[in-house]
């Protein structure tokens, strides 16, 4: 017999399964497809690792990436000696040991497991990791005097499994949301709830006379269990009422309290008085079911808000250099050791450096202050400052931290509008509405001679009137909806401002920017300009983020650029600054010194001390489809349009809005503001779409303020949103979803009132039982959860955004 | 049936130290991670390496 000897040539990467290309790798008799996968090889072979292979077959599979990259990486980890950093992502320190969590998103497979477990091999001063396959998470404890912070993230990324250190936050967040003190609270209630239950069947089934002298038993064992059910179960709804009633204010909580608090009461009396079974399984059902919806509700919550704070992200875009040459970026795409440009105005998205220029920042995003800080070269920058003057060049050294930036944004919000949400008005009536009805009962059925029901339908009214839709469904709705939204670069503040966005129904557009695209444009330049002109208008313009500058500069031939002094940019009005002994003036008439002859011409005039040197045409192209967008736009609002630009593109406007729109030109950002105060005072709701920077002002005055953004870095926290320019069509879907959203709330609450109305009705005659009274609550919450799904979805399918 | 209350009793007593373990279990951590405990035992021990003095 002969055996055909198969030889299997290796076609593909021992590491990592790629294809070979034609330079092979060789170490071990067994090919590599690149150095990175050989380099991990070699160190696994060399710790006698290669177990790792023995799992799976190349498991390198997503991991040879990173470590290609880990040589150059050594010096960009430099942010991890910084030991205020440092201590932002570990878990634990003591004299000996450190304990860290990392992100890692190269862990797939159980070769991964292996390898990261048996870490101890590579260097044995981590002597203990643990990996947590779902999260891809890895947990490390080592000895920080002999391996520091900053060598074992090099370790990891020179074996391919790189953490991914800006999703650090999402470590940490993640650990806040198992909350193991609920989930304890609920096994002691549900083991009460179970001993009671059997401790009842008696008096369920009936006791015989033989067999009386058993109930005290039973009756004193119930009493025993329902202690811890009542006072550390229940503890969390007694301390919210109490501290809900010592502000004079009844919240949802109350009504739960007082009805844990009755029951318990009547029970001990039953018992101790020996006059009857007393009310110990509704009690511990009762808590049992209320602390069980509220672990659904935190899950589910916590998934939707876990899903918008941490994977959404600021369509915003930095300038980056790239060998002096300048790049937009968006900010989750940065990376550690990018260089920025950041121009007056704009945001410092990282931790950066400071490397060249003067650095006056501006904390109030962070801390509230105004008055700029200065910084020197080499000082640390903090993400969230704004540059005031001169642009600064500046190195990140910390990766990006969107989170972060959302919630600062969200710390500066504060209701402008005294109007309280629907949720908190309702609130406030319900419980009370709650009492007065089970007091009616009570009382009507103690008039009646019939106590028993009287105390039934008293504990049923209460429990049975759910208050969860008020907690649920708005939260959940609105939610669904930002996440809808973010997918589309729609990057709403938060669930409030949908609201706001639904209720609007005036729309005010500016010009530059908004309707106009800074993408591209066409510059025509009237006048005369020497190179070392020109040069300096290129040096000045490179500090201005207006996309008037940002147009006029790229269009231009320049060799280099001088140092400037004195930069000023006069929002509306244009810049200036002394180069090379000279003042140059670059702008509006507004920004031009006195006592010039100019000619008629409007555009960006240039003028170096006395002298007018031209002007610059720019024709900025509009954004498409407009007059279509406009037509579907007028449906819902009045438009207007208030732009800060002279009229030379009246005709084009009229052509695209409709006929009888306001246009205003030459609008100052105080105008634009006043406009906007103007329409409120008429009892419109506006939502203003305008440029971040310059209109600043007017945005935070709206009552929905929208900052388009095109690659550029023009956040205000004014803004309630942000809109990328490619996404501006979608803005009628937008509307139209955000009054979906508040449909289906007000559905859900129709779905709600209809369950409590017809509970509410069978409860009052007593005859509900309290125990099934307690069932229906769980029922209603994953109704009205499921629905509020069910509809978001299909509303977002109908509007076409999913 | 005295002997209903020793019963009742002793059943008491064990469902309580169940509970226990339970509460023990829950505060280690034990169920944090349901997932990697599966992969991980499917990883094989590492033999002791073989010496020069093993003649078997």
């Amino acid at each position: 017999m002969e055996h055909a000897k198969a030889t299997s040539v290796a076609t593909t990467c021992y590491h990592c399964g790629e294809d070979l290309p034609v330079h092979v790798y060789e170490t071990d008799n067994k090919l590599f497809c690149c150095a990175g996968c050989k380099s991990v090889y070699e160190i696994l072979a060399s710790n006698n690792m290669c177990n790792y292979y023995a799992y799976n077959q190349a498991p390198g599979r997503l991991s040879e990436k990173a470590a290609g990259r880990s040589s150059e990486k050594e010096s960009g980890l430099r942010y991890l000696d910084e030991p205020a950093i440092a201590a932002r992502l570990i878990d634990y320190q003591d004299k000996e040991n450190t304990i860290v969590t990392f992100y890692i998103p190269a862990i797939h497979c159980s070769s991964c497991i292996w390898l990261l477990e048996h870490l101890y091999r590579i260097h044995p001063a981590i002597y203990n990791s643990r990996i947590h396959f779902i999260k891809k998470e890895v947990t490390l404890s080592f000895k920080q005097a002999e391996v520091s912070l900053r060598e074992v993230v090099h370790i990891l990324s020179s074996i391919g499994y790189e953490p991914l250190i800006s999703a650090q936050d999402v470590v940490k967040e993640n650990a806040k949301a198992i909350d193991k003190k609920l989930i304890l609270k609920i096994a002691i209630a549900g083991f009460c709830m179970g001993n009671v239950m059997l401790f009842s069947f008696p008096e369920y089934f009936g006791i015989t006379d033989l067999e009386s002298r058993f109930r005290a038993l039973f009756g004193w064992l119930n009493l025993a269990l329902c202690l811890p059910v009542t006072f550390y179960c229940g503890r969390d709804y007694f301390v919210s009422a109490y501290n809900s009633l010592k502000q004079r204010r009844v919240n949802l909580d109350t009504p739960l309290a007082l009805i844990i608090a009755v029951l318990f009461i009547r029970t001990a009396l039953a018992t101790v008085l020996n006059s009857g079974p007393g009310f110990a399984d509704t009690l511990t059902g009762l808590v049992f079911l209320l602390l069980m919806g509220k672990w659904v509700k935190q899950r589910t919550y916590h998934h939707i808000s876990f899903d918008r704070d941490y994977r959404s992200y600021f369509p915003i875009a930095v300038t980056t250099l790239e060998e002096g040459k300048e790049k937009p970026v968006e900010i989750n795409a940065l990376k550690v050791g990018d260089r920025l440009w950041i121009r007056n105005g704009e945001l410092i998205p990282a931790d950066s450096i400071l490397m060249k220029g003067e650095g006056w920042v501006d904390m109030s995003f962070v801390t509230g202050e105004t008055d700029p800080q200065q910084k020197v070269l080499g000082e640390i920058i903090y993400a969230g400052g704004r540059q005031e003057g001169a642009a600064i060049e500046v190195e990140v050294v910390k990766p990006v931290s969107q989170s972060y930036l959302t919630a600062l944004w969200n710390r500066d919000y504060h209701r402008e509008n005294a109007g309280q949400n629907f949720n908190d008005t309702i609130a406030k009536y319900f419980s009370v509405a709650v009492f007065v009805v089970s007091l009616a009962a009570f009382g009507y059925w103690m008039a009646q001679g019939d106590s028993g029901k009287a105390w039934a339908a008293f504990t049923a009214v209460i429990i049975v009137a759910c208050p969860c839709v008020l907690a649920l469904s708005t939260p959940f709705t609105l939610s669904a909806l930002l996440s809808v939204f973010d997918k589309k670069g729609f990057y709403v503040k938060n669930t409030d401002a949908v609201e706001q966005l639904a209720q609007c129904d005036s729309l005010v557009f500016d010009k530059t920017g908004t309707l106009t695209s800074t993408a591209k444009a066409s510059i025509a330049f009237s006048g005369t300009l020497n190179d070392t002109e020109r040069k300096m208008l290129a040096s000045l313009l490179q500090h201005s983020a207006h996309p008037l500058s940002r147009h006029i500069l790229k269009s231009m031939r320049y060799d280099g650029f001088y140092p400037l002094s004195d930069f000023k940019e006069v929002t509306g009005a244009g810049i200036q600054a002394r180069i090379l002994e000279h003042t140059l003036y670059v702008g509006s008439k507004r920004i031009l010194p006195e006592g010039l002859n100019l000619p008629d011409t409007q555009g960006v005039h240039v003028v170096i001390d006395k002298t007018y040197k031209g002007t610059f045409q720019v024709q900025q192209e509009w954004r498409e489809a407009l007059p279509e967008l406009m037509q579907t736009l007028q449906a819902s609002f009045t438009l207007s349009v208030l732009s800060g630009d002279h009229a030379k593109d009246e005709k084009t406007l009229k052509a695209i809005f409709p006929a009888g729109t306001e246009i205003r030109f030459q609008q100052s950002p105080g105008q634009k503001l006043d406009a906007i105060v103007e329409k409120q005072q008429k009892g419109r709701r506006v939502m203003m779409l305008g440029d971040g920077l310059n209109d600043a002002g007017a945005l935070k005055q709206s009552d929905f303020g929208v900052a388009i953004t095109d690659n550029i870095n023009n956040f205000t926290p004014g803004c309630d949103a942000i809109l990328k320019g490619d996404s501006m069509a979608l803005l009628p879907r937008f509307h139209q979803m955000s009054k979906d959203g508040l449909k289906i709330i007000k559905m859900s609450f129709a779905i709600a009132t209809a369950y409590n109305l017809i509970g509410v009705f069978y409860a009052v005659q007593g005859t509900l039982y309290p125990l099934v009274a307690a069932v229906l609550m769980p029922v209603s919450t994953i109704t009205i959860i499921s629905f509020t799904s069910i509809a978001t979805r299909y509303f977002a399918k109908k509007n076409k955004l999913i | 049936m005295n002997i209903l209350y020793f019963l009742v009793g002793c059943s008491l007593l064990m469902a309580l130290v169940f509970l226990g373990a339970f509460i023990w279990s829950l505060k280690s951590g034990q169920h944090d991670d349901m997932h990697t405990p599966g992969i991980r035992i499917l990883l094989d021990d590492e033999k002791p390496e073989k010496s020069d003095l093993d003649h078997f």
